[in-house]
């Protein structure tokens, strides 16, 4: 668990940037700090491992004060990944992955293996192994950014701004399989972020800052979209809030109509306007309209444009499937990918509406009972 | 003391001389280095070539060079064309990396906007992307002109007069106001050089100006 | 004229006794390798020192317009000046030297501060962040990143030393420059030119030497020179 009590950091040219900070990282969960430029979310995050020190206030890491600590040894036990990977251009890929473990003085052949590990868990090709950085993509840097903070297993991450650096489909996959990663490892961290997507996508609670370094909310993703405290954190939330929330709410039982389907490679002599085709494991593949069939289904006359829901997974994934259907029939699919029905999108309203939107705490963390009317209009 | 004003007056020819011998190779030298800076990026192959090359030109002392000439141009040693050769052999090798690599900071967006336009090859070349490389260019002047007049006052050695001859004169007749009048004069000579570099310079390139206002 | 050179060049007289070839050659590597060891051990920490701690910067530009300052001057003013002080026969090689330390830190030391100031601040902020100590962080990363720079500078520094301590034979100074300034003065252009392509081979071959050390010292992801095959590249993203 990593405790900020009352932190404060006022630079030598007299800017606040974090302004008495209270704030509890959880052990095992993803914390994000969030927020525009200027709101101290790096600078909060670097206080943690004392690249900055801060004016008052204490940092707790499991109930010790890092003030206490001796900086270089207790960063040895935090890792640490930062926007442009920050690998050192003149090292190999595995010698920049075992950076940490050398450090700590393991034995040559513990941290090779351990290096390897790593480059095949974070998804790289042992290839690499001897290259350089510069002889690398800036997705494949950042995985070895992420290797190189896991090294020595550390308990603590600190991620700032880990996947801006890159495209965004590139950004999307690093973001998917880190979330992977952390379902196995359970590390306690706190990620700074600009955007709020991957805020939202990434956190299990997510700090909403405001500039001058103050908190302005702290909630978990569902009930930040729901509930924002006040104009500001509304306003960076953004707009589609409400369609959003639905990614964090279970599709209920939905009342699901089995769908008449098609083998790929068999033809029919039906007429109506769309039928969804399957493979041979009854896996839907798309949909086609028999009125311009000409033979037997191929792979060239499926419309392949709706999306897939899963029956365990959000609302907003069975809206998406039935809006994007061409016969407004979302396909829902079981956990092994074979369909189980389908929903029209009217359904899916119905259960949203049915559904519970997160109550609102009395005692939320930032929530202040008689809002100052002046912070509620900070223009962001 | 005495020295000075009795004397004072010798710098201007000797000035004048020094600055032809310093001058007229850069002039030359950049001259020279803008095709052979232009080559060495059109052809990729030729860029190694011509930067290493240049980059031993100018690894050869000084002295040695001003006495090697007469070997290969078939002058006579006192014959200030040694010195200017010379001085054009280093101001060539400083230059052509500076060209090359001034012509390579125009962005890309630039020159394929220039194309996009219909300029061609050799137009585009003038209009485009030597103008945008000026800033670069003027940079490595004023290196190679400080460089040439500190380096042009080896040639007294070799009996080729100009303000080196102060500080001969002064050394070997012990009159340090001679001496410190020949390093002073070779100072100012040096700044001169700098200054009007830059002001041609600046003329050259008035959107420099006029974007950081 | 190019035969008597070459037959000057290639005579076993020549090469021979306490002013032959061989000494005046040794002379020369043992001057600009003191030189160059005195410049690098004044420069190489200082010049780290102010790029690392990004302070004290006039230090740099005040060394570089020094540079404008005439090599030939120098040399005599030093060795008017400081000649007089010294009694033994050193009388003309300490201000030669000092003259040669003197123009071999600037490049040096431009070299050393350039190289630190280039390191890349996510790499250095990653040291700090991995644990490195200060030290640390120096000696493992800001250095080893800082030597294409600073290994050039002291390769610049090393050619200006040869260069002009050729010219410091005028001032009484040993060395390869000895067959240059004796032969001008007594009008004998076959030791000159012949001691003129000595010193024009001793460049060349230090700087080559120099260039093969930068090679084989810094790192090829410095570089960006291929290490093996790159078509694995793409493979991931």
């Amino acid at each position: 668990m990593i405790r900020f009590d009352r932190v404060t950091k006022r630079f030598p040219d007299g800017t606040v940037a974090v302004d008495e900070l209270d704030l509890t990282a959880p052990t095992g969960k993803i914390t994000v700090l969030v927020g525009p430029s200027g709101c101290g979310k790096t600078t909060s995050l670097r206080m943690v491992n004392r690249m900055i020190e801060p004016t008052s206030g204490a940092i707790y890491l499991d109930g010790t004060d890092t003030a206490d600590l001796k900086a270089a040894e207790m960063r040895r036990g935090i890792g640490y990944v930062i926007q442009h990977a920050g690998l050192f251009p003149h090292r190999t890929i595995v010698e920049n992955i075992g950076a940490v473990p050398t450090l700590l003085g393991w034995d040559k052949k513990r941290i090779q293996e351990r290096s390897m590990e790593l480059l095949e868990r974070v998804g790289l090709d042992p290839s690499v192994a001897r290259r350089y950085p510069s002889q690398l993509s800036g997705g494949q840097q950042q995985r070895v950014g992420v290797a190189r903070a896991l090294a020595a297993d550390p308990p603590v991450m600190l991620m700032d701004e880990p996947f801006s650096a890159v495209d965004p489909v590139v950004r999307e996959q690093l973001q998917d399989e880190f979330l992977r990663l952390q379902d196995e490892l359970d590390k306690t961290i706190i990620f700074v972020t600009h955007d709020i997507d991957e805020a939202i996508k990434m956190g299990d609670q997510v700090a909403v800052l405001r500039v001058g370094g103050r908190l302005a909310q702290m909630a978990d993703p569902a009930y930040l979209l729901t509930h924002p405290a006040d104009d500001f954190v509304a306003d960076f939330v953004g707009r589609d809030r409400g369609y959003r929330a639905l990614s964090f709410q279970a599709s209920p039982r939905l009342p699901l109509h089995s769908e008449r389907t098609l083998l790929m490679g068999e033809a029919t002599d039906r007429t109506d306007e769309w039928i969804l085709v399957v493979d041979d494991e009854h896996r839907p593949q798309g949909w086609v309209e028999p009125s311009r069939l000409s033979g037997p289904v191929t792979e060239a006359d499926l419309q392949r444009g709706g999306t897939v829901a899963r029956a365990s997974g959000s609302l907003r994934a069975a809206l998406d499937a039935a809006l994007s259907a061409p016969s407004r029939r979302g396909v829902i699919v079981d956990d092994s990918g074979e369909l189980i029905g389908t929903v029209r999108a009217h359904e899916v309203l119905a259960a949203i509406e049915d559904a519970d939107r997160p109550e609102l705490q009395d005692d939320d963390q930032a929530g202040s009972p008689a809002p100052d009317p002046a912070a509620e209009h900070t223009p962001s | 003391m005495t020295w000075i004003q009795d004397n004072w007056t010798v710098i201007f020819p000797l000035g004048w001389s020094h600055a032809v011998l310093a001058g007229v190779p850069l002039v030359i030298g950049l001259i020279l280095a803008i095709p052979l800076g232009w080559a060495a990026r059109r052809w990729r192959r030729a860029y190694p070539v011509i930067v290493s090359t240049s980059g031993l030109l100018y690894t050869i002392p000084s002295l040695a060079l001003f006495i090697l000439m007469p070997l290969i141009l078939g002058t006579q040693i006192l014959d200030p064309v040694n010195v200017v050769a010379a001085m054009t052999v280093y101001t060539v090798a400083l230059l052509v990396r500076t060209v090359a690599d001034g012509l390579g900071s125009v962005p890309d967006h630039v020159q394929q906007a220039a194309t996009a336009m219909g300029y061609g090859g050799l137009r585009r070349f003038l209009v485009v992307e030597l103008p945008l490389a000026i800033p670069v260019i003027i940079a490595g002047l004023r290196v190679a002109a400080v460089s040439n007049v500190s380096i042009v006052s080896v040639a007294s050695l070799i009996g080729v007069s100009q303000l080196g001859d102060l500080l001969v004169d002064g050394f070997n007749r012990n009159i340090p106001g001679e001496l410190l009048l020949g390093i002073a004069a070779c100072l100012a000579l040096a700044l001169v050089f700098d200054v009007v570099i830059t002001a041609v310079g600046r003329a050259l390139t008035p959107w420099t100006r006029t974007a950081r206002a | 004229m190019i035969q008597s050179i070459i037959e000057w060049l290639l005579s076993p007289e020549s090469w021979t006794g306490s002013s032959g070839i061989a000494t005046r050659l040794w002379e020369h590597l043992l001057y600009s390798a003191i030189v160059v060891v005195l410049a690098c051990v004044i420069a190489i920490p200082l010049g780290l020192y102010i790029g690392h701690a990004g302070r004290a910067n006039w230090a740099v530009t005040l060394a570089n317009s020094a540079r404008a300052v005439p090599t030939l001057g120098l040399l005599f003013a030093m060795t008017l000046v400081v000649g007089p002080m010294i009694s033994s026969e050193l009388a003309f090689v300490i201000p030669s030297i000092a003259v040669l330390v003197l123009l071999a830190i600037p490049p040096v030391l431009s070299g050393a501060y350039a190289g630190v100031a280039s390191v890349d601040p996510a790499a250095r902020d990653a040291a700090r962040g991995v644990g490195m100590r200060p030290l640390q962080v120096l000696t493992r990363v800001e250095v080893p990143c800082a030597l294409p720079l600073l290994l050039s500078g002291i390769r610049a520094a090393t050619l200006q030393v040869i260069a002009t301590a050729t010219i410091a034979a005028y001032v009484g100074l040993g060395g390869l420059g000895r067959f240059l300034i004796d032969g001008l003065a007594s009008g004998d252009y076959v030791r000159t030119a012949g001691g003129a392509l000595l010193v024009a081979a001793l460049a060349l071959t230090v700087d080559g030497v120099l260039a093969l050390v930068e090679r084989y010292a810094v790192s090829p992801g410095l570089t960006g020179k291929d290490v093996g095959d790159t078509a694995v590249v793409a493979s991931t993203t």
